[in-house]
């Protein structure tokens, strides 16, 4: 049986100029926010509500639930925050949105800021991204030109301001409270919550901080329904979702997937990665972003969904899906990703900042063969001062970078110990000078 | 004497677009436009340097140290001048499973610089994760995206079609 998913938001993808307002419109684009304009702000908020959809980032928040807790009557205006940041190691599905399609994000935007009364909404594009920015700013100018955006949407008596500005390449920007503080023309240090952006966002207002793909999902939501996108998840979690698949399978990429799909469809499907390469098993899999604990080839039987992976001390993330097989050096992964949380810790905060390094200075020195007795321990140690795991708690820090550093060091050193140990007994790297798998060298 | 840091037309170029960018933003909220303005000016001048910094500040209202802090947080930003390609290598996870390791030592052998270090023409960088894990290994050649660089002949190809530097 097939596993592919009904297309929502990568259904013009492919198209001719995909990208372009006239393309949009072309398959319907825009009808549904000239519809919603003729609803009451509170019932687009109850539709996203019933339809269970949750955030895309990262943290899988319900989406209705963060536009209810937006103040209805604060005379201070009320923003939206974009957050394209995209920088989980692992995700590479916003950047395809706003690439293919970047007009249902646009509308997305639109309906948003009507149900919420928003006037003013910023893109937050990472800085790496400046192909995808041109793009975006492209179709915001149609979008102007359309009588979208500006003085009056669609005609209403309702001005909406819509805007990108671009990141300078720093993950921690995209903490929703780094990219509040970066959009506010500072360096990116989160804040302490609550209180929440909802209530006290951008410049001290109420502000709604959005992942793109979270966006890209409610003009289809309006159009088709609550129900019908509730339908098509599990309980607690509406619609499809997107995952992207990289690191050693035949076919690694961005699918649509149901919410039902599990790790090891997605890696074996015709449909998706088409299986590991010749040869090969799975070792270990990253299911939602680097900053997910890993997990091992017995797990893999999991739905890619929010509550099945936390049932297992896991999560979904955003949905960054990378696999390492029987081939690659557990210790030299763990020492790059640790190396990036060390890279981007903002500082703040003293577990973040000392424990980062200090992980990353051990797993250097067991890669390369100096591991001594007792280095085990410090980096569960130092894990557990960042974010105690397991249970999954929350960590001692100002925002979830801390947690996202420790909880891979945790579960890669208690569910692979053994190969940590051999590091250490041997004196050296058991993979020799071919520690990335099958395929970790290039070619000619 | 020292250069201008801009021509008369392009100070004029640039307090346009400043203007245009200040326009996004609430009138009481100068500052906020520090990123893009900071962005402007290097698109310009190709860093940021110290009387630049300054520059920005005092036309957003706020001490240089604020531009000089917001300048020295964010990877893209050179407050150094760097060479006239500066090449940002991933080698996160994704990437290093398909190859972005040999990939950085390919290129500190092909440029000839050390990753980290510059010289008058290429500025060669490891970077974290590009959002194109899918298409790893990768890399940027002045904020313009490479991907699927899984062999030296695909490599060859991107830098044979850069500009030779002047
Ligand atoms: C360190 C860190 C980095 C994050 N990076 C991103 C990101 O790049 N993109 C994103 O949408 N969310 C990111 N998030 C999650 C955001 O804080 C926030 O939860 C999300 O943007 C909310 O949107 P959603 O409810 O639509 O998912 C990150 C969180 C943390 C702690
Ligand atoms: S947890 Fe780390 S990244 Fe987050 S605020 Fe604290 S120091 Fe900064
Ligand atoms: S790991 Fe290189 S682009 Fe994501």
């Amino acid at each position: 049986m097939p596993l592919a998913a009904e297309k929502i938001i990568t259904r013009n993808w492919g198209r001719p100029d995909s990208w372009t307002l006239d393309a949009y419109k072309g398959t319907g684009g825009y009808a549904t926010l000239e519809k919603v304009l003729g609803m009451q702000p509170a019932q687009i908020i109850d539709e996203v509500k019933k339809s269970n959809l949750r955030g895309r980032g990262g943290a899988g928040f319900p989406t209705g639930m963060k536009w209810s807790f937006v103040p209805k009557d604060s005379p201070k205006p009320k923003y939206l925050a974009v957050n394209a940041d995209e920088s989980e190691p692992g995700t590479f599905k916003d950047r395809y949105i706003l690439e293919n399609d970047p007009h249902m994000l646009l509308e997305g935007i639109a309906i948003a800021s009507f149900g919420l009364g928003v006037h003013t909404a910023y893109v937050y594009v990472r800085g790496e991204f400046r192909f995808q920015a041109e793009r975006l700013q492209k179709a915001i100018d149609e979008a102007y030109r359309a009588g979208i955006f500006g003085k009056k949407l669609l005609g209403r008596d309702f001005a909406l301001d819509c805007y990108v500005v671009r990141g300078a390449g720093a993950y921690i920007c995209g903490e929703e409270t780094g990219m509040l503080e970066s959009l506010e023309g500072k360096k990116g240090w989160p804040r302490l919550k609550p209180p929440f952006p909802a209530v006290v966002g951008l410049f001290g207002c109420p502000t709604v901080v959005n992942n793109v793909e979270t966006l890209a999902a409610v003009p289809a939501i309006l159009q088709k329904g609550a129900d019908w996108f509730a339908k098509l998840g599990p309980d607690k979690s509406g619609g499809t979702r997107m995952v992207c698949l990289s690191g050693s399978v035949n076919r690694p990429g961005v699918f649509k997937v149901m919410l039902s799909t599990t790790v090891r469809e997605l890696i074996e499907s015709p449909d998706f990665g088409q299986g590991m390469p010749p040869g090969r098993k799975v070792k270990a899999v990253i299911p939602g972003g680097s900053s997910a604990p890993v997990m091992t080839a017995d797990e893999l039987d999991v739905a890619l969904e929010f509550e099945a992976l936390k049932q297992i001390q896991n999560m979904a993330g955003s949905g960054g899906v990378i696999v390492m097989d029987d081939a690659t050096c557990l210790v030299r992964s763990l020492w790059r990703v640790s190396r990036f949380y060390a890279e981007e810790s903002c500082g703040q905060c003293t577990p973040c900042r000392e424990g980062t390094p200090w992980m990353t200075r051990v797993l250097r020195k067991l890669e390369e063969g100096r591991g001594e007795e007792g280095d085990i321990e410090t980096l569960l140690n130092v894990a557990q001062s960042i974010a105690p795991y397991p249970p999954m708690g929350l960590g001692q820090t100002i925002c979830a970078l801390g947690d996202a550093a420790a909880l891979p060091v945790h579960s890669f050193v208690v569910k692979f110990r053994q190969e940590f140990e051999d590091h250490i007994r041997l004196g050296k790297c058991p993979f020799g000078d071919k520690p990335w798998g099958h395929y970790g060298a290039m070619t000619a | 004497m020292a250069s201008p840091l801009l021509t008369a037309e392009e100070q004029r170029v640039f307090d346009d677009r400043l203007a245009e960018i200040l326009s996004h933003y609430p009138s009481d909220r100068k500052s906020a436009a520090m990123l893009p303005a900071l962005h402007l000016l290097q698109s310009m001048k190709g860093w940021l340097p110290p009387d630049g910094m300054e520059m920005v500040a005092h036309k957003l209202e706020v001490s240089p140290e604020r531009a000089y802090e917001v300048a020295t947080f964010y990877v893209m930003f050179h407050i150094r001048k760097p060479g006239k390609y500066v090449v940002d290598v991933c080698t996160n996870l994704s990437c290093s499973l398909w190859g972005a390791e040999d990939l950085l030592a390919y290129l500190e052998q092909k440029l000839g610089v050390t990753a980290g270090e510059s010289n008058g023409t290429w500025t060669l960088r490891e970077a974290e994760c590009l959002a194109s894990c899918g298409t790893a290994p990768c890399l940027q050649v002045n904020e313009v995206h490479h991907e699927n660089l899984r062999s030296r002949a695909a490599v060859d190809a991107v830098f044979a079609r850069l500009k030779p530097a002047s």
